[in-house]
Order: structure tokens, then sequence, then C-alpha cells
């Protein structure tokens, strides 16, 4: 899960990373009331929260000199479309004197299965251009996972970036604090850009964009609530409730398996049988190990509940859970959705006891359901069945 | 032959009592695994009577390795306990270790993967369906009734893709199939497996199965090209997923420009490798494979 920019400042606080003042606003009223509380009438500065990069240039960060700025900013900015993101939220920040700005992140690199600390004397800027343009200029130091990001590991990634003796000094103790929200939250990026400096020598961070590991959420119960709800596709939310894992996409043909691996695979046939029909695949939609009938009933019950759903495509590989019982699911699951169940379903059962599987739909006969027995032959059975041309 | 598991391997499986692990003990046993012992510290020196064998309980995998001479663990603890789990195994110097847990935070992985580094003990996964020597040994979840022994080395990233592919080909058989996991951070890669199976003097050819994110296929096309002799069949799962959402598996996420399922295809492609666009094809490309090898 990422965070929004405020979230990540809250988080940097509580975890002693030196911030500043700032907080958040949905209408233009709040954000002039923000801005005299923070800014004590003077500068503020209005900051899109958005899930992605680039709002300074959109137009989504304003320097606002007095409250009534703020909330005029405030009126251009809530609402403004940021590559397909809507601002929902500002944050009315307390205004800063820069004199310098950098950059730092810890992440994890899956490459070297271990943690990589970046860092650079000159921040500010879109990081992976200074990467590919200027490579020498960012500092690349590996980090032990067992040991994390220590005094001494601190000063050699100053050190590598270039700092100087008295601006590293001040910078270390930050960087160990940035550690801490990294290992303490479950985090897998951390990123600061910019952290400045400030005409009074003072290091801060600005702006802050955090990463969060969702199989941590278990010992994170506080994490929910930096969930963005508002945001959540309502069917993805639905799935959730039910445990289950649902991506919605934008297609035509829905999709259930079982097994992350066997549905990526499924949304690939789909997509190359549905090119002659002019459909795409739905979703990803993966059912587990288990395929009972509740299972396979919610399932449905998700897919089904998108309108632009034309066909569903269930494709199973039976491995521990042999055909015969997913076949035994799919039957309580029409008969637990009943004429909710609407639209055409194409059953492939392939692995174990697969005969026995085919001949309990057989048997069933019922008018919605066609089975097919080859994964390739199955996904053009239903792309054709959810044609729109 | 085979790799990293044979008819000699004895395991034990920590978390062997619960629901998930006295399932699977039996399934590993119906497969011909010798299961030698479980550990569960709260059980010790009890015994659980699993698939019709009674099988000793011991308090942790050092008693276990020395009562028994077990060299594989099998660990189905849940999430919470994964990591200390691995790390008791590492400390206890178990040759081979395999974590079929799902939903591992990838911070208690990179710790336990990183604590391994110099030891004795090679992981497997987590978050994977373990690894199958079939008609010698299964540790694992890896249905053992699809296949049989026969010619190809199978390794990947998906278990359901695994069983797919055992399915499709299951009229020639295999030396070992191996499933590595889809987290983001896992012990053994493509890459440990190609080595073994190239070493192994079995393995006719190798059938490698990727999906997006990360950067592990495009190491092993690198990898391939300069040390594999044996032909390779590809296959790489997840061409139409958007970027910045994960498909099922954590790791399985393409962001940016990077994990891309057409830039592993390429790679791979230009590594000699024949990859498929689907798994069926796929494995029709390993069949003509198999069918031109001498025999």
């Amino acid at each position: 899960m990422d965070l929004f920019e405020y979230q990540a400042r809250d988080m940097f606080e509580a975890h002693g990373v030196p911030v500043l003042a700032g907080k958040t606003a949905t209408t233009p009223q709040d954000a002039r009331a923000a801005a005299e509380e923070i800014g004590g009438g003077g500068v503020t500065v209005v900051k899109a929260q958005v899930k992605t990069g680039g709002r300074g240039k959109a137009g989504g960060v304003k320097v606002a000199k007095t409250p009534d700025e703020a909330q005029q900013y405030a009126e251009q900015i809530l609402g403004m479309d940021i590559k397909g993101h809507t601002v929902g939220t500002v944050m009315i920040a307390q205004g800063a004197d820069i004199a310098e700005e950098y950059y730092f992140s810890i992440l994890l690199d899956r490459t070297n299965r271990r943690y990589l600390a970046m860092c650079s004397k000159e921040g500010g800027v879109e990081i992976e251009q200074l990467a590919v343009e200027r490579p020498e200029a960012l500092a690349r130091v590996e980090v032990d996972p067992n040991v994390g990001v220590d005094e001494a590991k601190a000063k050699q990634i100053v050190e590598q970036a270039g700092f100087d003796a008295e601006t590293g000094a001040k910078i270390v103790p930050v960087l160990q604090k940035l550690w801490e929200v990294y290992r303490d939250e479950d985090a897998t990026l951390v990123e600061v850009n910019p952290l400045v400096k400030t005409g009074d020598g003072q290091i801060i961070a600005l702006d802050g964009k955090v990463t969060l590991d969702g199989n941590a959420d278990f010992r994170h119960p506080d994490h929910a609530a930096l969930e963005d709800k508002a945001a959540a596709d309502p069917l993805e939310a639905k799935a959730k409730e039910k445990h289950l894992n649902y991506v919605k996409l934008d297609g035509e043909v829905g999709i259930i398996g079982n097994g992350a691996g066997l549905v990526m695979s499924t949304l690939d046939v789909v997509a190359y049988a549905g090119e002659q029909y002019g459909v795409k695949p739905a979703n990803f939609l993966d059912i587990g190990g288990g395929a009972n009938a509740q299972v396979m009933a919610d399932g449905l019950d998700v897919i089904l509940g998108d309108d632009q759903v034309r066909a569903v495509f269930v494709n199973v590989f039976g491995g521990i859970t042999a055909c015969d019982e997913v076949a035994n699911g799919i039957k309580g699951a029409l008969e637990i959705l009943g004429d909710n169940a609407t639209k055409p379903l194409v059953v492939r059962l392939d692995g174990n006891n697969v005969n026995e599987g085919r001949a309990i739909l057989n048997e069933l006969n019922h008018p919605l359901v066609t089975q097919v027995d080859t994964m390739d032959g199955a996904a053009a059975k239903a792309a054709e069945l959810a044609r729109t041309k | 032959m085979s790799i990293f598991l044979n008819a000699d391997s004895k395991i034990i499986v920590q978390g062997m009592t619960g629901g998930m692990g006295s399932k699977h003990t039996a399934l590993m046993l119906e497969a011909g695994s010798n299961i030698v012992g479980g550990v569960n510290a709260r059980k010790a020196g009890t015994t659980a009577e699993i698939g019709g064998k009674e099988l000793p309980v011991f308090g942790t995998v050092k008693e276990a390795m020395e009562a028994t001479g077990a060299n594989v663990s099998v660990a189905f603890v849940p999430p919470q306990f994964a990591k200390d789990a691995a790390v008791e195994a590492i400390d206890a110097q178990i040759p081979l270790l395999v974590v079929i847990t799902e939903g591992i935070p990838v911070k208690d992985t990179a710790e336990f993967y990183n604590y391994s580094i110099g030891k004795q003990t090679r992981i497997i996964g987590p978050n994977c369906p373990g690894i199958i020597t079939p008609e010698e040994s299964l540790a694992g979840i890896t249905p053992h009734t699809i296949a049989g022994k026969g010619p190809i080395g199978l390794v990947s990233k998906s278990g359901t893709l695994t069983y797919q592919m055992m399915y499709e080909l299951r009229d020639f058989g295999f030396t070992t199939a191996i499933g590595i996991g889809g987290d983001p951070v896992i012990g053994t890669t493509h890459i440990d497996a190609l080595e073994a199976f190239e070493a192994d003097p079995d393995t006719k050819a190798i059938v490698m199965i990727g999906e997006i994110g990360g950067d592990a296929e495009e190491r092993a096309a690198a990898y391939i090209k300069e040390h594999v002799t044996k032909p390779v069949v590809g296959y790489v799962a997840g061409f139409t997923a958007p970027e910045g959402k994960t498909m099922g598996h954590a790791g399985a996420i393409v962001s940016g420009s990077s994990g891309t399922a057409a830039a592993k295809k390429e790679a791979l492609e230009a590594a000699g490798v024949k990859v498929g666009k689907t798994p069926s094809e796929t494995a029709a490309l390993m069949r003509e494979i198999i069918s031109s090898l001498p025999q």
C-alpha cells in the first residue's frame, strides 16, 4: 500500500524524523483555517495529495503568502486531475526556507535480496532521470536487513553521496530515523525527496513517500486506517470483504481460477482469444486451493456484479482439490446464486479426477454452463460468448 | 537422478500437527516421502498419527535431526512464526528447508534469507508448492499423482502452473519439479535450479516458468546463455497485466518499465530459449524437443 504524503509525514513525525507542520483539508474553507493555524497568517504551501509523481509540474503545489491565497489555491487544486488521480485532499504545510535540496531513499532490492539505500546531494528532481543522466551523483549503498542503517552505515551513505563533514553529520541521525520508519512499519520503500537543509542549517524531510507491506498487516493493526477507502473500486472492496484475491480490469470476460500463476496465464490466453471478438479479460480472481461451493459462489457473485462482464471463464486445475470437488463447488454456487446467475459460464477442468468432475457438470446440464476440455479452447469459447463484434 | 531431493531424503515437518501440516504430511507419505517426524515445541515427546503412521514430535529441529538423521524440513507454520521457524532450521544446519507458508512479511524473509547466507541450509520458497522428485519423494504440496519420473526438469515461480505443465507433459515425466515461489524475496532461484538441472545427468531438457515482476527471468536468461547446454523451454505469465496492480503473488507486479512479461520473453529468446505464448504451446515446444533427442 502506498501512502499519501501527509500520511508519510505523520509517520515520519511519530518516529522522530524532522518534518514541518502540516494539516490536511478537503474544502477551501478548511484550507484557509489550516493556513491560519499553521502559517500564523504568513506563508504556507498548498500541496495536492495524490499517489503519483509530477504534481508540481501539474500545478498541484502552490506557495500561498496569506490564508486568503491558501484558500484560493485550495479551490483550484481540489478536484484537479493529476495523471488520472482526482485530488480530494490538500495538505497545508508550513513554508520552508530552503537552502539546499537532497535525496534519500531506502527500498527492497529484489535482485540482491537485500535493501538498497540511495542518496544524492542533488534532490528535488526526478530521481529516475538523475540515475540515468548522472549516475555518479547518486550514491547506492547495500543494506544488510539484519543490520540496517546504523550509525556506521549512515556515515558511509553520506560519505558516498559526497556531503561535507558538517552537513553529513547533521544528516546521519535523520537517516537512522528514516531506517526506523522502514523497519518498524514494515515498509518496502521510504523515500524523501527533497530532504532539505534550511537557511539556518536544519535538515528536514519535506516530502515523503512510503510503501507498506500488506503481508505485515497482522502486526500493524493501525495500518488499516491508512487505506484510501474512497478510491477503492467497489467490486474490489466487496471481494476483499470476502477474502478473495480480486483485481478489477477493463474487459468483458470474467475470470475465475485457482493459483495466481494460472489465473495470470488465463488472462493472457483470454486476451489473445479475445482479439478477434473485440473483448478482453474483466478481472483477476484467484480462489486459491479450496474452490468449495461458497468460495465459488462468492467469486461468481463479485464477477457478475461487474456490468461490463458478458461471459465468465472458470479455469481450474484440480491439484490437492480434485476436479469432482470443484465441479460440486460450481454446482453448489449456481444453487446459491439461483436467479442471480445470469451470464454464460465456460468451465475448463483438468487434473485430478477430471472425468468425475466433468461428469458432474454434464449431469447438471445447466443452461448457462458450457464445458470445454482445454484452456485455449475454453478461452476462445468464453471470448466468443462475450463478443462485442 | 534428481536435484535437491531423492528417495533417501529424510523429512521432518515444522508445523506438522497443524491443519495444513497434518493434511499435507499425509499426502507426502502417500507420495512415498520418508517423513521421520515433526517439530512442535508445545507437543515435544508426543507422537502424532498421520496417514496410518506414528510420527514422533520433537521440541526443536536440532533434536529432530539428532534423533532421526533428517536432512530436509518442510515448514507449514503460520506467517507470524515463519521467520523463527526458518532461523531455527538454519541454526540446526538442516541441508534443505522448504517454506510453504504464504503471506510472510518480506522483511522477515529478507532477514532469514540473509541469515542463511554462508550457512549450510538451502531454502526453497517461501510461498511455494515445494519440490517433487516423482516416484521418490515429495517435500511440499504438489499433487504426486500428476506425473511420474522422466527426463524433464521443471522450475517455476507458480504452483498451479507447475501442476498444469506437469499434467501437459505427464507422458514424458520429470526428474524433479521445483516451485520456487512468487514472493519478492525467495531462497532458491531459477538460476540455482538451472545449475542443478544442468549438472543432473538424467535431466535432458528443462522447462522454466516465470511471471511478471522483478528481473529473475532476465538474469536466468543471461545464465542460460553462458552456462546451460541442455535445451530450455520457457513460459512467462502476465502479458496482459496492467502496471501497478499486484496479480496475486506479492512479487507479481509490473512497476514502470521493469518486470514486464514481454521484456522477460525477449531476454529468454535472446538466450536461445524457446518461449511459448500459452502453457499448452510451451508444452508442445517441449514435446518437439524431447521427441528429437537421441534415445
